[in-house]
């Protein structure tokens, strides 16, 4: 009915254009006008876009400008300068020594901790959620993990310290810091592993179910192994964003001098050692350092999440 | 009692069980619904014969997938499916079976080919045993691999390639390594969903004499939409219609000389 009398009307439309009189012919200036808006246009979306990607770069430039010259193997290696000896350094207008080893270790051992706490749970959850994609018990658990998304940090900070610090480890410890960063984390995993398996066709499904292979195994052995690159990209998204994270560890990991191995004791962490640097006037040099090695270890994850998204995708 | 006596005549004009000897599969009196007081499936009776080919034919949502899939109880992937009436396989009644056990002894084939991309050739051949926790020797398993893939005529195609990932095959071959995907398992039956409406004529008419020559050793059931593929491979026919079974018989007399109406109609394309 609807395509029969669309002709119906245009033609009527015709007729009324043709019966007022009014000219459909365009003029050259004005043709003009509209190619010069059409160029401007589309020139200026060209400029905001590449204006986006600016940012990124000028921010590169400036922390390897200022931090490149402390950037050596003992930045790696070695534990945090201590004020004096970082401010006879500066006076004689040589390299810090020391570097954020302690920094570098801690973030390995909460990161890891809280990727070992959230990974099992948020692709469990993701899968539960992408099996049962219209129960009203996933529904709420949908919307719960969406505003788990939007939590601020400092707020998982302070759950973090309420929960482990004061009754479990009585004290500020790394493990605190793991618990707070595995809940930031949670979300992510569980959202992408939803998604991603829920692009899989059930024919797959179908097609291990109707072998009399049980719900468990199809799920572990042909569901999940189909989608693991979707679900590892979540995964190292997820990790790429809380090893930046700061305020939480405030709260729970406190920071540490020295590289500390034990999970219920206080522990440094990259994004804590250049919240510490700022606060010491003699260690100013350090933060531009400390910010490039986070920054390019950073980017360096979400450039492996592409390439793992891109190279272990299943065709089906 | 007049409304039992009425039943059962409707049962014995309808469905004519007897006409199968000893039949591997029995349907008794089925109806499946997916929720709710109506039913995909009404009340269907019917005997599957022994290394035949039985087509199930019919119009769109005439229920010949459903009824395809309550065999190996697959239609209850959805929520809220119920049934009454029963099917035997034997003598037990596999609404009894552990779902599990009964779709080892009936395999199925699907619409769209659906190996599992994970996997090499091998690897899926061999995936109704790996999946299952069943362990085999090396020797055992290759023979296996070589058997089925040689059953459905890929063994040549595919032989140097066996650990090549499954989905790199064109559609056609992909079909005939889930039929040996099935067959691999060794079941009584094999259930077919329109295996060929995916594929192309050529790949159609290799999977026809594939399924033929395969009757010797299992009973397939083929659920097909396309009449012209019943006539040519089936021995036995059933015509669904509107969730009924119509007609049920071999299938040179239903196309020659269908005793129903509908039937008639559908076969000469007045409707479906």
């Amino acid at each position: 009915m609807h395509i029969g009398t669309k002709p119906k009307n245009l033609i009527k439309k015709k007729v009324f254009i043709q019966e007022m009189n009014i000219s459909t012919e365009i003029s050259d200036r004005k043709m003009k006008q509209r190619l010069l808006k059409d160029k401007i246009f589309t020139n200026g979306m060209i400029f905001l876009a590449f204006l986006s990607g600016v940012p990124l770069f000028l921010i590169l430039y400036q922390l390897a400008i200022k931090g490149y010259r402390q950037l050596n193997i003992s930045f790696i290696f070695e534990e945090a300068p201590d004020t004096m000896e970082a401010m006879i350094a500066v006076a004689n207008n040589e390299i810090i020594p020391g570097g954020i080893a302690n920094g570098i270790v801690g973030t390995l051992i909460i990161v890891g901790l809280a990727s070992l706490i959230a990974i099992p749970l948020g692709i469990i959850c993701g899968t539960y959620l992408a099996e049962n994609a219209k129960g009203k018990f996933a529904g709420l658990v949908r919307f719960i993990v969406d505003m788990l998304q939007g939590v601020p940090s400092i707020v998982l900070g302070v759950i973090g310290y309420i929960w482990i610090v004061k009754p479990v480890t009585s004290g500020f410890s790394a493990l605190a810091g793991s618990v707070a960063l595995s809940i930031m984390m949670l979300p992510s995993i569980v959202r992408s592993t939803e998604e991603t398996l829920k692009m899989i066709p059930g024919t797959l499904k179908e097609a291990a179910l109707s072998l009399g292979v049980p719900y468990h195994k199809v799920i572990l052995k042909v569901i999940l192994p189909t989608g693991i690159s979707g679900i590892l990209t979540g995964v190292i998204l997820g990790i790429s964003r809380i090893a930046g994270e700061t305020a939480p560890l405030m709260l729970t990991a406190l920071g540490s001098t020295v590289i500390n191995t034990n999970i219920t004791e206080p522990s440094s962490a990259v994004p804590l050692l250049v919240w510490e640097f700022y606060n010491d006037p003699n260690l100013v040099n350090m933060i531009w350092s400390a910010s490039l090695f986070l920054l390019l270890l950073i980017l360096g994850l979400n450039l492996s999440a592409k390439a793992i998204a891109r190279k272990w995708k299943v065709q089906y | 009692m007049p409304t039992e006596q009425k039943y059962k005549e409707k049962v014995v004009i309808k469905n004519p069980i007897e006409k199968i000897e000893s039949p591997v599969l029995k349907i008794d009196d089925l109806s499946v619904s997916y929720g709710g007081d109506k039913y995909a499936i009404q009340n269907v009776s019917a005997g599957i014969a022994k290394n035949k080919i039985t087509a199930i034919m019919g119009p769109s949502g005439c229920g010949k997938s459903t009824l395809l899939r309550a065999i190996n109880r697959m239609h209850e992937l959805y929520p809220n499916t119920h049934n009454k009436g029963g099917v035997y396989l034997g003598d037990e009644n596999i609404y009894e079976l552990n779902p599990i056990q009964l779709r080892r002894k009936i395999g199925m084939v699907f619409q769209r080919p659906n190996p599992f991309p994970t996997m090499s050739i091998y690897d899926n051949v061999i995936a109704g045993f790996n999946l299952n926790g069943i362990k085999l020797k090396r020797s055992e398993k290759d023979e296996i691999v070589e058997r089925s893939l040689r059953e459905v005529g890929l063994w040549d195609e595919v032989k140097d390639t066996l650990h090549n990932r499954g989905t790199f095959l064109s559609g056609g071959q992909q079909q005939r390594l889930c039929i040996a995907r099935a067959l691999a398992y060794t079941p009584d039956i094999i259930l077919l969903d329109e295996p060929t409406s995916a594929l192309d004529p050529i790949a159609t008419s290799k999977i026809e004499d594939l399924l033929v020559k395969l009757k010797k050793d299992f009973t397939i059931v083929l659920v097909t939409h396309n009449m012209s593929q019943a006539a040519r491979i089936s021995d036995y026919s059933m015509f669904m219609y509107l969730g009924e079974l119509v007609e049920y018989g071999k299938t040179k007399q239903m196309f020659t000389t269908p005793k129903d109406k509908r039937t008639e109609e559908y076969l000469t394309g007045k409707f479906g």
